[in-house]
């Protein structure tokens, strides 16, 4: 007899377990095909089998070597979740379990830190849940009917000015303007978060920018996608769609040459320029495109080796808030002319309110947007680590921006665009229209539309691989044989689905307060169940 | 005749209380026209302190009503001890000053004065302005007509325009400053409605300017936007209807001048109302004016014959005072209407 090893990795340190029914199981090979970690294999078991095969009882036993399907006990090839052999298996005899007695974060860090896509697995109470809108009109102020009445859901991108510095001239009883002003444009309140041609696959990629595209023709929404660091295909940069697209430059610059490149072919202007200073799901660790993804394509796009691609923590060789608001939002807002609406994106922080009322009193008026992503957000590659213990919640950090802000009656200057977690628990417009009531002009959303693509991850540690390469689903890969697993169509028509519902639901809330337009900073439209929250967010506490 | 226009609206009463703004005096004001005139509710410890407040600043009063109040057992009507109205004279200095400097004086004053009786719940002050002469009170309106003697014809107490309200408002406490109309330099507004915007319009304009004070009543708003656009932006007038309620954007798509109307919307955007309410209000010229939330969800009708001019909730309000008039030329305005009574009785109307 073999000695026991105690220390070896079984199965039931991993996180799920296989649950297998050999007597279900035609050994088609399905499975172990559809398994991108590599989790399963076919093995021989030996077996033994009683059996009686007479009319009456006539017992025998066998003993045999058969063919069986077995986990790997083994943390490279762990199990995810993801349930692909599920799904494949004609015949139900193979899932995924959750394992309640895991090791794997004891064990796996034998080869440094734990890294992983972007959710994280610590799940605090959300503070949007224990929020409800709590005005509602019955009487005096009349509800709206959501079916028939016409509603006006857009929100500004771009610098605002104040009334008192708009160049106006009265000319009789009109008024003329005199000078031109900062780009604003009103779009749907709802922007594709930034998601990068790389971080997703080229499919993925494109199901969203086909949905966005659809929504703007063909359902009069005009919602906007954020390319990702990591630069555009040439064809989209020099085409008519470029105008849904807001293009993103990180601190990794990837993908700029050729944007830079492309610009005097471009044949129109780009819906807005988002500087990406930091992220919610990993704040302060920069971006990380594992080599395991970095395909050809991909260094053809951002001009790079195969190589893990990490976009440092901040912009190199910019020293202050002043400084980034000069040199960057002047060079890019010149580069195009002063018509496109350029915003920065930081990960929310205890110091978000401070970057904000810097950027309120920049001389220049010239930043267009302050995106905030919580710790809820992201999708991307990163450490463990980060993913879990560090960030701020969005919603308190919207609302002191909103009121620091208001302080100085300067809401709505420079618009509040916030994502990290809207849309975690499938509804995306209850949580906007949240936010939106808390100071929001609009909000980002990313993960739910990977979802809405197929993907399987979620906040309890289910698959959570899209830093591997292995996407089961074909959203986070650049294998091409993965890739093909994605329907580009498919995808782009559950997108658009969600977002007219989205519409519908939006619209769902705002008839009740009696609003046709967005109620941003209609905090008295709220309650929350929660009294630490309601005091917190300067909102009703109901019990 | 106010009161008369008010009483067929009886339904729309509560008996919570009584206001009115009028302008353009005549009777016992007639000949202070260009003196400030002062409104007071108070106590008699109120008068000592706006007195002694009043002379130190250099103030000079001029001439004083003060009204020969009937203090009936019966009448419900939660009076304040004193009802001062007085004219003053500008401190010397201010005689020679500008229009604006004066203005400024007057409002500054007023906030002073208020802030002075509040410290000891003393009393409150409703208008310091020229010509303009503000009442407001708690109690049933008929009891206080009664209480004033207003119901009497005397003559002492007319004015060319007059804007009232029978009712407190129902939003929050009952407070005196809650009653509508209410004033500011020279611009009296009152609404029936509500303002669901309440919150983000009072959050912006607390910042906007220092006479934005108070909040009594989520309608106060509106007039705080009318003083902002017309006051201190100086737009035309046809901007406070694309302040309050913006065109949808396909609309001003379609207009010229979409660039300003885009402007305005995104630079005013915490001005928008979006709840249910008419407006009615009264200019410094003595325009009056009158408009409607975006989805008009309040009636308002304005009816007239050749010497009066009347914009009423209902139309059996206008009846009471005005049976003989054309009712084919009353006016119901709708959402993106606005209607504006000029001086000479000339009625405007015209599409946002």
């Amino acid at each position: 007899m073999e000695s026991v090893r105690t220390q070896d990795v079984s199965v039931n340190d991993l996180r799920w377990k296989i649950e297998y029914r050999p007597d279900l199981c035609t050994m088609c090979g399905s499975c172990v095909a559809a398994c991108t970690f590599n989790a399963i294999d076919v093995g021989m078991m030996r077996r033994s089998i009683t059996l009686s095969r007479k009319a009456f009882p006539d017992p025998t036993q066998e003993h045999s070597a058969r063919p069986v399907i077995m986990q790997k006990p083994s943390i490279p090839s762990a199990c995810v979740g993801c349930g692909m052999c599920e799904k494949i298996c004609p015949n139900a005899a193979i899932k995924p379990v959750r394992n309640q007695d895991t090791r794997f974060s004891v064990l796996a860090r034998q080869h440094g830190p734990v890294k992983r896509g972007g959710r994280t697995n610590l799940n605090p109470p959300r503070t949007l849940d224990s929020i409800f809108v709590g005005r509602i009109s019955q009487m005096t102020d009349p509800a709206l009917d959501s079916e028939r009445h016409t509603f006006d859901i857009r929100s500004p991108l771009g610098r605002v000015m104040l009334a008192k510095e708009l160049p106006l001239r009265v000319d009789g009883d009109s008024l003329v303007l005199t000078e031109s002003t900062p780009p604003v444009h009103w779009i749907y309140p709802a922007i594709f978060s930034d998601m990068s041609i790389g971080a997703l696959s080229t499919r993925a990629w494109e199901a969203i920018a086909l949905a966005a595209a659809y929504l703007n023709e063909k359902c009069g929404m005009p919602v906007r996608m954020c390319s990702g660091e990591g630069g555009m295909p040439i064809k989209l940069l020099e085409s008519d769609q470029l105008k849904y697209m807001i293009l993103q430059i990180a601190s990794g610059h990837f993908g700029w040459n050729r944007i830079i490149k492309a610009m005097p072919r471009m044949k129109t202007d780009p819906a807005g320029v988002l500087i990406k200073i930091g992220q919610g799901a990993k704040p302060g660790d920069g971006g990380l495109l594992p080599a395991a993804k970095v395909a050809p394509h991909i260094q053809a796009i951002r001009g790079v080796p195969k190589a893990t691609l990490h976009s440092p923590p901040n912009h190199q060789g910019l020293y202050s808030i002043e400084e980034s608001v000069q040199k960057m939002h002047l060079s890019l807002n010149a580069a195009f002319g002063f018509r496109v609406p350029v915003a920065i994106k930081c990960a929310a922080s205890a110091t978000s309110v401070s970057v904000y009322n810097n950027l309120l009193r920049d001389p220049y008026k010239i930043c267009g947007g302050f995106f905030m992503d919580g710790i809820q957000g992201g999708t991307g590659a990163a450490n463990e680590v980060s993913l879990e213990h560090t960030g701020h919640p969005i919603v308190s950090k919207l609302r002191d921006c909103y009121m620091a802000a208001v302080a100085h009656g300067l809401q709505g200057q420079i618009p509040l665009w916030v994502g990290g977690g809207i849309g975690l628990t499938g509804n995306a417009a209850a949580d906007a229209f949240k936010m939106i009531c808390l100071g929001a002009n609009g909000v980002i959303i990313g993960k739910i539309l990977i979802q809405l693509l197929g993907c399987v991850g979620n906040e309890h540690g289910r698959c959570n691989a899209c830093n591997t390469g292995k996407c089961p689903t074909g959203i986070c890969t650049q294998d091409p044989r993965l890739v093909k697993r994605l329907d580009v169509d498919r995808g782009a028509q559950n997108i658009v689905d969600y977002m007219l519902a989205f519409d519908s639901e939006l619209r769902k809330l705002l008839a009740p307060v009696g609003n046709s337009s967005l109620p941003v900073g209609r905090s008295d439209a709220l309650v929350t169940t929660d009294k630490a929250v309601a005091d917190k967010l300067d909102i009703q506490y109901a019990c | 005749m106010a009161l008369n226009l008010m009483l067929p609206q009886q339904e729309g009463h509560d008996n919570s209380g009584f206001a009115m703004v009028m302008q353009d005096l005549e009777g016992v004001f007639s000949h202070y026209k260009d003196k400030p005139l002062l409104s007071l509710a108070c106590t008699p410890e109120g008068v000592q302190l706006v007195n002694d407040y009043m002379e130190e600043r250099a103030f000079v009063q001029v001439a004083q009503w003060v009204p020969e109040v009937d203090k009936r057992p019966d009448l419900k009507i939660n009076a304040m001890p004193r009802y001062v109205f007085r004219n003053y004279d500008y401190p010397e200095e201010y005689r020679t000053r500008s229009q604006k400097e004066r203005e400024d004086l007057l409002l500054d004053t007023r906030l002073e004065l208020r802030a002075l009786l509040a410290e000891k719940q003393n009393g409150f002050v409703y208008s310091f302005w020229p010509d303009v002469l503000t009442l407001k009170e708690i109690g049933d309106p008929a009891d206080i007509a009664v209480y004033f003697r207003l119901w009497n014809n005397d003559g002492r107490l007319t004015a060319r325009n007059i804007v009232t309200q029978c009712r407190q408002n129902t939003n929050y406490a009952i407070v005196r400053y809650a009653a509508h109309p209410f004033f500011l330099q020279g611009y009296t507004v009152c609404a029936n409605g509500e303002n669901t915007f309440f919150t983000k319009n009072k959050e912006f304009q607390k910042s906007l300017h220092r006479g934005y004070v108070g909040f009594e009543s989520d309608s106060q708003n509106f007039l705080y936007t009318l003083h902002y656009v017309l006051h201190e932006l100086r737009w035309p007038i046809k901007y406070y209807k694309h302040v309050i309620t913006p065109l949808p954007f396909v609309e001003v798509e379609k207009r010229a001048d979409r660039k300003v109307l885009n402007l305005i919307r995104e630079s005013l955007a915490h001005l928008e109302i979006n709840g249910p309410n008419t407006i009615i209000g009264l200019l410094p010229d003595g325009k009056m004016i009158t408009c409607c939330d975006s989805k008009k969800l309040r009636p308002v009708v304005v009816g007239g014959t050749s010497d009066m001019v009347a914009i009423a909730s209902e139309v059996c309000g206008l009846n009471a005072i005005m049976p003989d008039r054309d009712l084919s030329k009353d006016i119901y305005p709708n959402e993106r209407e606005m209607v504006v009574i000029d001086n000479d009785l000339a009625v405007q109307r015209w599409n946002q």
